[in-house]
Order: C-alpha cells, then structure tokens, then sequence
C-alpha cells in the first residue's frame, strides 16, 4: 500500500498526486489515441457519444454533484448549444466563433436560470428547471423562423480552418475526446480553486458557507453558468454528430438520461461522468444484442436441459417476442435508476473504489466504511 | 361571454382532473415529505386494473371500481415496501430518482402486459351531458369533478381530525422525534403510499372515458399536475384542488384567447412565477429554519 507524505498545501492539491496516475491515465491516453485503429467505425460512433454524454455529465456534476443544486432540465441547455450552432452556421459563421458562441449564450441563459433558482431548493428547483425545459421544447417548437419548428434543422458538416470533418471520421473523434479530456482537467482545476470549494461549501451546507464568507447567490449562478456553458458546447458537438436536430429530441427524457449518467457513475467524482456515460451508450447495443441472440441462447440452454424441441422454440418465441416489446428500453432505464438508487448510491466509481480498498486493507475491510448516514430529523420544508 | 363561461366551466372539469393527481403528489409529501414522481403512471395504472376487472373479468362498474381501488392500495403498499422504504431518511433527491424510475418501470410493463392501444371503459357516465341553460357538461367530467371535491373533503378532515393524520403529519415533520412519541414510522408511511395509490386509482378509473387508458397517459398529466401542487402549497390538501382548479382554467383560457402553443406552455409560466414570487404556493407554510 502506498502512503503519499503530504508537507504543505500543494502537496494536497496536486493533479497527479503520485507517478502511479502519470502510468494509467498516459496509458489510457495512448489507447484513446489508438482507438480509431482499432475499432469499427460502429463502435467508434458509440465512443463518440460516450465523449458528448461524458461532456455534459462533467457538467451536470458541477452543478448537481458539487453544488448540490439537482437539474432536470439540462436537454434544453444541449438544445440552446445545439439550435444556436444550426442558426449560425447558416450564416457561413466559422466554426470556432459559433462553438464559443453556443458555449457563451448558452452560459447567459443557464446564470438567467440561475437567479430564479436562487430562492429554490430541493423539489422545487427540479420542478422549476423541468418547467423550464418545457418551455424551451415549446420555444423551439413554435419559433419556426429560427428553429424550424418541428420540421427539424439541418446541420451541415462541420468544417475546421477549411478542412471539413465528418461526424463519423477520426478527426471528428478526436475533436470530441479533445473537447472532453480539455474539460475534464478544466474542471479539476476548478474544483481545487476557491470557486470549487465554495461550491463544495454550498452543497454541504448552505448556512454554514453563508457564515464562513461565501457569497452563496453568486457562485450558485456561477455553478449554473458553467454547467449549462459546458452543456451548450457539448450541444454543439451533438448537433454535429446527428446531423439533423428537432425539438422532440430534448425532452425530460434526454435530461433524465443526463440524470442517469451521473447517477450510475457516481456523483462524487468526475470519473463518474465518464464510466455512467459508458453505460448508458452501451444500454442500445445491449438491447440490440438482447433482440438478436438472447432467445437463441435462452432457447439453446433449456434444450440441453432436456425441454422437448418444440419447447424449446416456444420459449424462443416468447423471448424474443418480450425482448423485442416497445417498452423494454424504459423498463430497463427503470430498473437500472432503481437498482443504483437503493444497492449502489455511489455509482460504477463509488464500486471501483470500494473494490480498491478491500485489497488494500486485505482482511481488515469494513463494510460500513461507505455507508450513508441516515437523516431522519431533518426536514427540508423548513430550511 | 358563454364561450367564456364555456371556458370556464370545462377549465374547471379540467383543473379538478389534476387536483385529482395532485392530491396523491400532497398526500405523500404531507406525510413523507417525499414527491412521488411515478403519481401519473399510479393512476395509469389504476384505469388498467380498472380495464382488467370491468372490461376484461365483466365486474359490474361499482364492483370492478371498489376491486380497481383496493388492487392499487396493495399496489401502492407494495411499491412503497420495495423501492421506498429502504431509502427512507436518505437525501430527497435520490426518493425523487427512485420514484422516476418506477415510473419508468411501470409504463413499460404496463405497454407490454396490456399493449399500446387506447383501451376504453364503459361507465355509467359515459353518455349523456347535463344542461344548463346553454351551458353543456358531460357526466363523465361532472363525476371527475363530484369525485375530487369529496376525496379532497374526507381526506381534509382525516388530515386534521383523526389520530392516524396527526401521525402523518408528525411523521413528516421530524421522523425520529415522531418515532419516540410512539408513532410506527413506517407503517404510517405504508398506509400513506396505500391511500395515495388508491386516490390515483380512483382518478385513473374516473378519467378511462375522458383521456382513455393506454400507458402514456400518466406521464402527460402527471406532470401537469405537478403545476398544480405547487399552486397550491406542496403541502395543502385543499390548495391542490384549488391549483388544480386554477391551472385547469389558465390552460382552458390559454387554449381559447391566446395564440396556438400557450395552451401547453401556459400552466409552466405560471408555476415559474409563483415559485418566483411565493415558493410557498397559496396555502402553503412558510416556515424558516433556526440555526
């Protein structure tokens, strides 16, 4: 076991605290940078969305992780990045100063929604940023000038210095990952500033960061300009990567998906962002995979359990027949929040380090190392 | 001046369709201090118990409707000692994650056990319109409204009359200090989540003619009858007939004078503005925390 002698504040603060880290995230790198060699371009489609996913995930946690403010409602700040790169690029605008821009208005709305959610908290916050989102699916709808209503918008290729990158190239790949890996360390970095710990301050308790000295309306507005800037940039890369957008694509659904990435990951960390991302893209080819081999498999196991051959079919169909049910995907998004919620609230990264720890401390691990405290006497009414 | 009193009248039939979804939301929160976000698709699933005992089994109305409420009391109890009860007293956000997700749960299965198709009751209220004067209102919408003015009358006075509502009201104000007062915690917050589901089983059964039953319907207007709650002060039980009533109206009224989108939009503006202006909602508490 490595212990890390710690002597003065930087120490504490360091990004990459021992060379162990410099080993498995160069590494990490080097296999990213790789991947475009390595995989089918199905499979990198997938990566690509993990990358977008992730992005707005760091964003969420700003907010809802680190701040502890909860949004439900961050489809409409993807859709204000989104909307506004189709809008400019009409306009021949290049793509740094439209990308920038969907970053930066997308910014202004998320402070504007920032200073009614002032006054919020708990379940009203996520009712108000949900009616929010409601109102901007509605806006994008009707405002058929700009928007196009719900027709759609086109969204052309994307073209970098005159060089045009499709959405399934490797370049595009990389811009993505870039974008990302670029935010990740943005954030870190935030996190260790004195606005990340007044963030930190604000989600743990709001009157004792008020006592100690920290403006708490202004970095709540902060938190929702950053987090919905970061989304409006992810927005962006969306549009592209879809190449054609309308408003039924932001709805509640998208912002619980967002939800569910932060949730599966972990709220805790940035690595949640990542792997819940991971998840959730792998949910599709899942399915896919559940449609196409599972009642085959399933079939084939019961066989050689003895079950007749006309048995055997029976179940195939009637697997296949429940695999390939509309509704399967919201069932499994269900279970999947359900199941987080009650037996894993740290998330895939919460696991990990539970997992770390037990071979650590071999056999000296206690369970209840990462048990949440129970709080029954509070009650958020009052606060 | 009719078409507004029409207006009016039909704002009403459907402001009383959302208190009626709104009272199983204030039910909840006024005894667990938790938002039940899969409320919606609880009454969805209470026109489809109501479809299987009356439609499908050939119960009688009244019977199939007494075997509907009751099979979703258990329903409720059931879900509550699932998903709930092992995260009571844990942050709010994750209750309000687990209940989203049930919601998931339940529209899903719901599409799949009893397919996608909009599947009809037939009611005694389902012909048949009353006049007044020129004024025209169906029975079916007469009884969604007889229907929400009573729920909301008996549950008043079992809130504030009966040893049962004062535990629940203790119960959601400090748990473990109602816990030492001899209150069972947890069998309160069971019954609760019995008499939500069963007031959501009611509405779902009494709208089957109106909105029919098919597995989105929760979801549409359990989200507009968060509105309403919060109108009403998330805590009040006559405030959600009073929300409910007043966003029915602004919908309607949206619906007839204004342009085309606002009927939608409008109900979400407005509870925008009051949490701008008065969180606390009309006949909500306001209370501050000492430190």
């Amino acid at each position: 076991m490595r212990f890390i002698f710690k002597t003065d504040y930087e120490d504490d603060i360091r990004l990459l605290p021992h060379s162990g880290y410099i080993w498995t995230y160069g590494t990490l790198l080097v296999l990213l940078a790789l991947a475009p060699f390595m995989f089918s371009s199905y499979i990198m489609s997938q990566i690509v969305f993990v990358c977008i996913y992730a992005t707005v995930g760091v964003g969420l946690l700003i907010l809802s992780g680190f701040t502890g403010q909860a949004s439900l409602g961050h489809a409409a700040f993807l859709a204000i990045g989104a909307y506004t790169a189709g809008y400019l690029q009409q306009y021949d605008v290049p793509f740094p100063v439209y990308f920038l821009g969907a970053g930066l208005l997308t910014g202004a709305v998320g402070a504007l929604v920032g200073f009614p959610a002032l006054r919020l908290q708990g379940i009203y916050l996520v009712i108000a940023t949900i009616s929010f989102a409601f109102i901007v699916e509605e806006i994008l709808a009707r405002w058929e000038s700009v928007t196009h209503g719900n027709e759609g918008m086109r969204v052309k290729t994307l073209s970098l210095f005159g060089a045009a990158i499709p959405r399934d190239s490797a370049s595009f790949y990389y811009l993505c990952l870039g974008f990302l890996i670029l935010i990740i360390v943005g954030t870190l970095n935030l996190m260790r500033s004195p606005t990340g710990r007044a963030f930190i301050a604000i989600r743990d308790s709001e009157t004792a960061a008020r006592s100690m000295g920290v403006n708490v309306a202004l970095y709540k507005v902060k938190a929702f300009a950053i987090s919905a800037a970061i989304t409006g940039f992810a927005g962006v890369l969306f549009a592209h990567k879809m190449t054609f957008i309308s408003p039924e694509m932001f709805t509640l659904q998208l912002s619980i998906e967002f939800i569910i990435v932060i949730l599966i990951g972990g709220t805790f960390s940035l690595h949640g962002a990542v792997l819940g991302a991971i998840f959730l893209v792998m949910i599709d080819p899942f399915l896919t995979y559940l449609k196409d081999d599972m009642p085959g498999i399933i079939a084939g196991v019961a066989a050689t359990f003895g079950a007749s051959k006309a048995t055997a079919s029976n179940i195939q169909s009637n697997v296949a027949a429940f695999a390939s049910a509309n509704g399967l995907k919201g069932a499994i998004y269900g279970v999947i929040i359900m199941v987080f919620v009650l037996f894993e609230p740290l998330g895939l990264y919460g696991r990990w380090l539970k997992i770390k720890l037990f071979f650590q401390l071999f056999p000296l691990y206690k369970r209840a190392t990462f048990k949440r405290q129970k709080i029954y006497v509070k009650s958020e009414r009052n606060r | 001046m009719l078409d507004f009193v029409q207006q009016l009248v039909s704002g009403i039939a459907l402001g009383c369709v959302y208190g009626l979804i709104a009272l199983g939301f204030v039910l909840i929160y006024k005894a667990t201090e938790v938002v039940n976000f899969a409320q919606g698709d609880l009454m969805m699933m209470g026109g489809f118990f109501g479809f299987t005992f009356i439609a499908m089994l050939g119960f009688n109305y009244w019977l199939g409707f007494a075997c509907a409420v009751l099979a979703m009391a258990l329903f409720g109890m059931l879900a509550e000692r699932v998903v709930v009860r092992p995260i009571l007293g844990y942050p709010q956000f994750s209750i309000i994650m687990v209940t989203i997700g049930l919601g998931y749960f339940l529209r899903s299965m719901a599409g799949i056990i009893w397919g996608t198709d909009d599947l009809k009751i037939d009611t005694p209220f389902s012909t048949g319109v009353l006049r007044l004067g020129s004024l025209v209102l169906a029975y079916d919408k007469l009884s969604v409204i007889a229907a929400t003015v009573i729920l909301c009358t008996l549950l008043y006075l079992f809130f504030n009359r009966t040893t049962l509502g004062t535990a629940m009201r203790a119960s959601s104000e400090n748990m473990l200090a109602a816990y030492y007062m001899g209150i069972p915690v947890k069998r309160v917050v069971s019954i609760v989540w019995a008499i939500s589901a069963a007031v959501a089983g009611t509405a779902g059964v009494l709208l089957a003619p109106i909105t029919f039953v098919h597995s989105n319907v929760g979801l549409v207007l359990g989200l507009k009858a968060f509105p309403a709650a919060v109108l009403g002060g998330f805590g009040s039980i006559p405030g959600a007939l009073v929300g409910g009533v007043l966003i029915g109206v602004i919908e309607s009224m949206a619906g007839f004078y204004l342009p085309q989108g606002w009927k939608d939009v409008a109900p979400y503006v407005v509870l925008l503005a009051v949490l701008l202006l008065k969180p606390e909602g009309l006949f909500g508490l306001h209370v501050r925390k000492k430190v």
